[in-house]
């Protein structure tokens, strides 16, 4: 098992080692955190609104085949081309078919976390297309070559001054600049010529209306929008989960994603696709790639209610001190945990065991995905499925085997105990207590409590 | 081959049946303010927009002088009638690159949201798309009764019967991907003037 | 009335004076307090590790035992959750376990609920951090969640802010996870370390002397960071305070053992 899984609390070490890095990287998120309760609380109705979104979100899915037919036959009346594709592979061909139609050699793109797990890029590049990340974050990762740590902020785990270093290299920055400001001036007139010479956009899609046949990308940079603008082709990857009924329907999500997100009342710019640009073509990509298995799932099935605004990420304490990485998985944090076991069970084993279940994500949730109780389910999941690693199992075992009987609990308490208070330190510490690692073992008393309340009862009486 | 995708897709769906709920009804009557004009300008401001007043034409034509980014722009551009010293016809360019040398550009907003300091433009109301997003600077002329509470009321006033592109602009374009610093102009306009007029 | 107190395993075995000062509580205010022995453990441990069938004989023992009393008391929410949110796919449709599920409380729970307590007899003229442990906040709504947009409360801060002489402490993150989460806190060691030491660091910025909470489990994991690191703070059970136990390592204490 061991070969082919990733093991989440080993991943987290190599970020953890770097404790001011890990408080900086805490701070961040927390401020994050802290901005979105600040917008949460100025909008009365927020429950109401959650349960709404939530409840829109159940219906939708219930009807999902009848409402990817309606967004399909509303977007292709539109003048926009509809395609379908059944997985990662699929999808990425698709693509590339388009852009080989229209001889397309550079292409910029918008955040979508659907063509990362696609792995579309490096597919692209394999075919000779120059694929350009024009969101800032994006592009700062994709200079390091290294795959979004965030949903919404990819590049949250690197430093200004990490940043000034590889703008210097890659973009001919001053050495030693670390000023925000300066450095997204650099990568603004680095990307208007990479916007000016595309010959193709591609983009994400927040949402798709069936009611319709419109798709809304929401940014606060004009990345999707200056991307999709000046060229005459757009491509819009949709996972098939985006669709909501109604264009009515926007104004709760809308109202709830910015946020969530980053605590901004909406983004910048929330752009409506319906149709292709004139004398251009609007080619729609609805990809599966998984869904309809998780939403034939009796227990995972509301996973596939999220909208992707990171604010579990943000509030979940063990993404902040681990690290987008540390997962391991496209989507990292809460929701990554639910689904990467749904992806890779074997893979991805120990991202349910990466929670404390704290319970925060599934309060922060916008559309009530019960994330921690998620991550509970699959740990049964893992265990039925023979996942779990056998000394924790048998460990699991052998602890119930004495709970399950009170003289086996209470002999075995009083010989812990008396072994722990007599055992010299080298031997209590030693180097299979991971609890001693960093902590001190509690007091182990003389007696429990249930001889203290029987010798005092015994006096009483 | 798209063709058996979809139907896969479509039959993979419809053999999972999942226990269906109503379709909610929504509430336009959330959140409401008891001065409109006010809050918009308030949120507006909060994500680095900058809100004006106007009585007439001429009086937004006096405002838009005082600013430092007209003050500044070489050239300007507008689907206004009657805004001064606009020297670019941007109805007359064919290849929406043409416009990357912009500075100013002013257009009409159809309404404003109170609630999120967004207004509402189409492509009805410009010659390319992209207008909205090279422009160094945008200014948005908006008649000031039409602002709406919500974006409830917002989507009950919009209909998407023909193609069409639409987009709620809610200040500059900003980014904060280095540290969270906020930084205002990522890639499209540096800075976002709303006069309601 | 009468109450079946349910002990914790851990409480039980390292940790006895917090059920002997729960048990003082009660019995103070005129509760009738019955310890049924052959309890051992709520099975938690088990079930958040996934070895369900591991769980399911525990679970069916805390019903045989607790079924016949009128009310479940508890020290501990993460204990009482178990119970009342996670035996469902354990119990479900057994007789007795939908009121099962309704009488088992947590202490602070019952003590504001049942018994309509507005004010704790007791003096502890210390400053006093609260650590909302996850369980008892988010799973029991012991206290309203940061996150929710809700009208704020917390049963357990309005209990202790009637014990005479408190100082209750203003943290940066009022309900932050400790990170001791059970086997969470060996299986994930490191990041677990950090979470702690985040809250022991907030407690100290905001002046606390102890920190208590409802949940000696977190307050466990809390105690073995502040002693391997000599930090100047204290835990405590609520239910020590409630109790009047005098701060640990205090003048009053020292005598005390004396």
């Amino acid at each position: 098992m061991n070969a082919t899984s990733c093991n989440h609390a080993k991943e987290a070490d190599r970020f953890t080692a770097d404790q001011p890095r890990v408080q900086w990287h805490d701070q961040a998120l927390w401020f994050v955190r802290a901005k979105r309760d600040t917008a949460a609380h100025a909008v009365e109705e927020w429950e109401q609104l959650r349960e709404t979104a939530s409840q829109i979100k159940r219906h939708t899915l219930a009807r999902l085949p009848e409402y990817l037919e309606q967004f399909e036959e509303n977007a292709l009346r539109l003048g926009a081309q509809v395609h379908w594709a059944r997985d990662a592979d699929e999808h990425n061909r698709i693509v590339l078919r388009i852009l080989q139609q229209h001889g397309v050699h550079k292409l910029v793109k918008s955040k979508s976390m659907l063509t990362e797990e696609c792995h579309l890029n490096p597919f692209l590049e394999q075919h000779g297309v120059e694929v350009v990340d024009t969101d800032l974050g994006e592009r700062i990762v994709q200079l390091r070559s290294q795959p979004p740590s965030h949903i919404v902020l990819p590049a949250i785990h690197i430093k200004k001054e990490e940043v000034g270093q590889l703008f210097h290299q890659c973009l001919g920055t001053e050495p030693g600049a670390t000023d925000p400001k300066y450095l997204t001036e650099a990568a603004r007139g680095h990307l208007r010529e990479k916007f000016l010479e595309a010959q193709a956009g591609l983009s994400g899609v927040n949402f798709a209306v069936a009611e319709t046949g419109g798709v809304i990308v929401c940014t606060n940079e004009g990345n999707a929008d200056l991307g999709t603008s000046l060229p005459r082709l757009h491509i819009a990857c949709v996972g098939i989960e985006k669709i909501v009924p109604r264009a009515a329907d926007l104004a709760v999500f809308l109202r709830l994603l910015a946020r969530s997100a980053t605590g901004q009342p909406i983004t910048s710019y929330t752009s409506h696709f319906h149709g292709p640009i004139s004398g251009g073509e609007l080619h729609i990509v609805l990809v599966d790639n998984g869904r309809s298995r998780i939403r034939a799932d009796r227990q995972f099935w509301e996973s596939l209610k999220c909208i992707r605004c990171g604010a579990c990420l943000n509030t979940c304490p063990v993404y902040r001190r681990s690290g987008g990485y540390s997962y391991q998985h496209t989507i990292p944090g809460p929701i990554g945990s639910v689904l990467g076991p749904l992806k890779d069970a074997k893979k991805n084993y120990s991202l349910p065991y990466a929670c404390s279940l704290c319970g925060s994500c599934t309060d922060i949730c916008p559309v009530k995905v019960p994330l921690h109780h998620q991550l509970l389910t699959w740990r049964g999941e893992i265990v039925r499925r023979g996942l779990l690693p056998w000394r924790k199992w048998l460990e699991m075992k052998a602890v119930s085997w004495v709970l399950r009987n009170r003289r086996r609990y209470q002999w075995s308490g009083k010989l812990a105990r008396w072994a722990v208070r007599w055992m010299p330190r080298w031997m209590l510490y030693n180097r299979l207590n991971d609890w001693g690692k960093s902590r001190e073992l509690p007091e182990f008393p003389r007696k429990s409590f249930r001889e203290l309340y029987r010798n005092r009862n015994g006096r009483n009486q | 081959m798209a063709e058996t995708s979809r139907d896969t897709i479509l039959q993979s769906l419809r053999a999972a049946r999942l226990e269906s709920v109503e379709l909610p009804e929504l509430d336009p009557s959330w959140s409401q303010f008891a001065d409109p004009k006010a809050r918009f300008a308030q949120v507006l401001e909060s994500v680095g927009g900058r809100c004006l007043s106007a009585t007439d034409l001429p009086d937004a034509n006096r405002q838009l002088a005082q600013l430092p980014e007209f003050q500044q722009a070489r050239l300007i551009g507008s689907t206004v009638a009657g805004v001064d010293r606009v020297n670019f016809d941007v109805m007359g360019v064919s290849d929406p690159h043409e416009l990357e040398p912009l500075d100013f550009f002013v257009a009409p907003g159809q309404f404003a949201v109170a609630e999120n300091g967004a207004v509402w433009v189409s492509d009805a109301q410009v010659p390319h798309r992209a207008l909205w997003f090279i422009v160094q600077h945008l200014a948005l002329i908006v008649p000031a009764d039409q602002i709406v509470h919500n974006l409830h009321q917002a989507y009950q006033r919009l209909r998407f019967d023909h193609a069409e592109f639409g987009l709620l602009i809610a200040g500059p374009s900003k980014t904060a991907d280095i540290e969270q610093s906020l930084v205002i102009g990522a890639h499209g306009p540096r800075s976002l003037t709303v006069i309601l007029l | 009335m009468q109450v079946g107190l349910f002990i914790p395993c851990y409480i039980d075995q390292l940790f006895p004076d917090v059920g002997m000062a729960t048990v003082e509580v009660l019995e103070k205010l005129g509760v009738q307090v019955d310890f049924p022995i052959e309890q051992t453990c709520c099975g938690q441990p088990m079930a958040n590790t996934g070895c369900i069938e591991d769980t399911r004989p525990l679970a069916e023992r805390f019903l045989a035992i607790f079924r016949d009393y009128p009310y479940v008391v508890c020290p501990s929410g993460s204990c009482v959750s178990m119970v009342r949110h996670h035996y469902e796919a354990y119990l479900a449709g057994r007789p007795g376990f939908e009121e099962l599920k309704r009488k088992t409380m947590e202490l602070c729970e019952f003590l504001v609920q049942v018994l309509g307590v507005e004010r704790i007899d007791a003096r502890f003229p210390h400053r006093v951090g609260l650590h909302n442990s996850c369980h008892g906040h988010r799973e029991l709504r012991l206290g309203a969640a940061s996150e929710l947009v809700i009208r704020p409360y917390n049963k357990v801060r309005k209990l202790l802010e009637s014990v005479d002489g408190i100082q209750l402490t203003e943290l940066d993150r009022p309900d932050e996870c400790c990170g001791f989460g059970g086997t969470f806190a060996v299986n994930e060691q490191a990041v677990s370390t950090l979470m702690g030491m985040d809250r022991l660091q907030d407690h100290q910025q905001a002046g606390s002397e102890v920190i208590t909470a409802a949940d000696m489990s977190c307050l466990m994991h809390l105690d073995g960071l502040i002693r391997r690191n000599g930090k100047p703070l204290r835990v405590m059970h609520v239910a020590q305070i409630f109790a009047g136990r005098p701060l640990p390592g205090s003048p009053q204490a020292t005598s005390l053992a004396k």
